[in-house]
């Protein structure tokens, strides 16, 4: 499936939710679902420091030359909404994920957690996703 | 509402009194939905909404008045000078000034501490000597001080508190001695909303020979301030936190102390006469002022202490304290739920976290519920480092909130508590 595709998959299933209070839930279980990052890349070194809520992100690159992520936040909304974006960026090549427009976030009307002055940290993890993305490409070529 | 279109003063100063009961009808942002709720505002401490009779003020000056203020030898320019004098002299007695020229015009609380600590901290500090600052401070009573520490090699103290969120007095009484130039506290924390003892404080510096600057942006709105009666050498405010406009606000400083301290900013306004083989500075308040203020944020705070002023301080402090002690029982009632100040004497602020549930997700589901209130570390790290905490959600009031808004936010907190669980 490509990253537009996972993308179109969850607006399809926020689709089912159409009170606030639903969507929050379903977010709030993909929170509580997601696998937690293992232990020992939950340090400072993997930390991304929010106003608000911290986010610990790892990546690294599998055989087949595909990036893997794995993320934990202290707060579950922002980690069911870290949850969402490993979802549409994991197993994907640096390139994909470089030439990916993130829309999905918007589209389902969560588009608040962005916040530029990074106050829970997503947006930052989002950009440091494409950092790494960049630098393992940078490494294959 | 408090204005006059003859263009004579621009201002009626008869504004009749208002009852406290009334109150909240002054405030036209509070009447919307956000989120398909009826808003429910309890981030007074962030900042407080806006009267009628304020905006009117600013919109009047536009409309009418705006002319660049001082020397201007024309009816608007007269006019804006009357008006912005005028609100410099509404400061001088809400405080309980003792001269007017004690009255200088920031753009805000932390303009004014940076103003303190460029021009009165760069010729008094000398190397070895100590400022003292409590733990609980806002980021801006302690950045200022430690860039002028560094820059002068003094050294700063930190005051601890207690597990209530009040100062540890006998640690203060030890802290100070002969090297200590400056105590640097807020009359009101703005995490915890504990009302600390100023007037005791000050004493005790005075006595070892230490100036007290006192940040009064949480207490100007919710306490009567008499800068005399506390014996305060400095004393800090924001006009938007006192239902006036952002970017302006208020140094106070005792006159003696003001006139030795050299200019902070140069340019236009401060200076008496200038040429390039030396210039001379202006007489207070005007030294402080260069360039262009804001004009109608000054003329805006003006209008919000006569807005004050007709309800009275008292008035509206009685029913902060019939929020804040109904909604700490109730919160009180909550599993796992931890208030952070518990002092016996509090203002209208309640810090709390809840056990398992993260503040930032609690600030979202409220959002979502049309309740607006402040999450996070609330620009105080040190004092949730004391605690060991990352931060807390914080609920703040003033007079236009209800205690049935109170109860709504409990039970949407208790829903939001339930959903995180």
């Amino acid at each position: 499936m490509t990253i537009e595709e996972r993308q179109q998959e969850i607006i399809e299933e926020f689709e089912m939710y159409p009170e606030w209070m639903q969507r929050y839930e379903y977010i709030i279980e993909l929170g509580k679902d997601c696998p937690v990052i293992d232990l020992q890349f939950k340090t400072d070194e993997y930390l991304i420091k929010g106003c608000q809520s911290r986010v610990w992100m790892h990546a690294r690159k599998d055989d087949q030359g595909r990036m893997r992520f794995s993320a934990d936040s202290d707060a579950i909304i922002t980690k069911g909404l870290a949850a969402l974006v490993v979802r549409v960026l994991d197993e994907s090549t640096p390139e994909e994920i470089l030439h990916a427009n993130l829309h999905f976030i918007q589209d389902i009307g969560l588009n608040q957690h962005l916040s530029p002055t990074r106050s829970n940290g997503l947006a930052s993890m989002i950009q440091r996703i494409k950092m790494e993305a960049l630098a393992f490409s940078a490494n294959h070529s | 509402m408090g204005i006059s279109n003859d263009g004579s003063s621009g201002i009626d100063f008869r504004m009749s009194q208002i009852h406290i009961n009334d109150f909240r009808d002054h405030f036209p942002i509070l009447h919307q939905e956000v989120n398909g709720r009826p808003l429910i505002y309890f981030d007074n401490a962030a900042t407080t909404q806006k009267p009628r009779a304020v905006i009117d003020a600013i919109q009047h000056y536009y409309l009418w008045d705006n002319a660049n203020i001082h020397r201007g030898a024309h009816t608007l320019a007269h006019r804006s000078t009357l008006n912005y004098e005028a609100a410099r002299t509404a400061v001088q007695e809400f405080i309980h000034a003792a001269h007017v020229e004690e009255i200088i015009f920031t753009s805000g609380t932390t303009d004014a501490i940076n103003l303190v600590a460029s021009t009165w901290g760069r010729k008094n500090l000398q190397s070895g000597d100590e400022i003292i600052i409590p733990v609980s401070e806002h980021h801006s009573n302690i950045v200022p001080w430690q860039m002028i520490a560094e820059e002068r090699g003094a050294i700063i103290r930190v005051l601890p508190i207690l597990e209530d969120g009040t100062w540890d007095l006998d640690a203060f009484s030890e802290l100070l001695n002969e090297r200590t130039k400056l105590v640097a506290c807020n009359h009101i924390s703005n995490a915890l909303g504990t009302v600390n003892p100023v007037a005791h404080v000050i004493r005790l510096a005075h006595e070892a020979g230490a100036i007290v600057l006192v940040d009064g942006a949480q207490s100007v709105a919710h306490e009567t301030i008499d800068v005399q009666q506390m014996d305060c050498d400095f004393f800090c405010f924001s006009a938007h936190k006192m239902y006036g406009p952002t970017g302006a606000g208020v140094l106070y400083g005792k006159r003696a102390l003001l006139e030795e301290m050299p200019p902070y900013r140069g340019g236009g306004e401060m200076i008496r006469s200038v040429s390039f083989q030396g210039t001379t500075y202006n007489d207070l308040p005007f030294k402080f002022e260069a360039g262009t203020p804001h004009i109608e944020g000054v003329i805006g705070m003006g209008e919000a202490i006569r807005f004050m002023q007709s309800v009275g301080v008292q008035h509206m402090h009685e029913e902060e304290q019939n929020l804040l002690a109904h909604c700490t029982h109730q919160l009180q009632m909550i599993d796992g739920l931890r208030i952070y100040g518990t002092a016996a004497q509090k203002s209208a602020v309640i810090s709390f976290t809840v056990e398992g549930v993260h503040h930032y997700d609690l600030g979202t589901l409220l959002d979502q519920q049309g309740i607006a209130v402040r999450t996070g570390h609330h620009c105080t790290e040190p004092l949730w480092n004391h605690f060991q905490i990352q931060g807390t959600t914080r609920a703040s009031f003033a007079p236009y909130n209800t205690l049935q808004e109170v109860d709504l936010f409990v039970h949407a907190l208790q829903k939001s508590i339930n959903m995180l669980r």
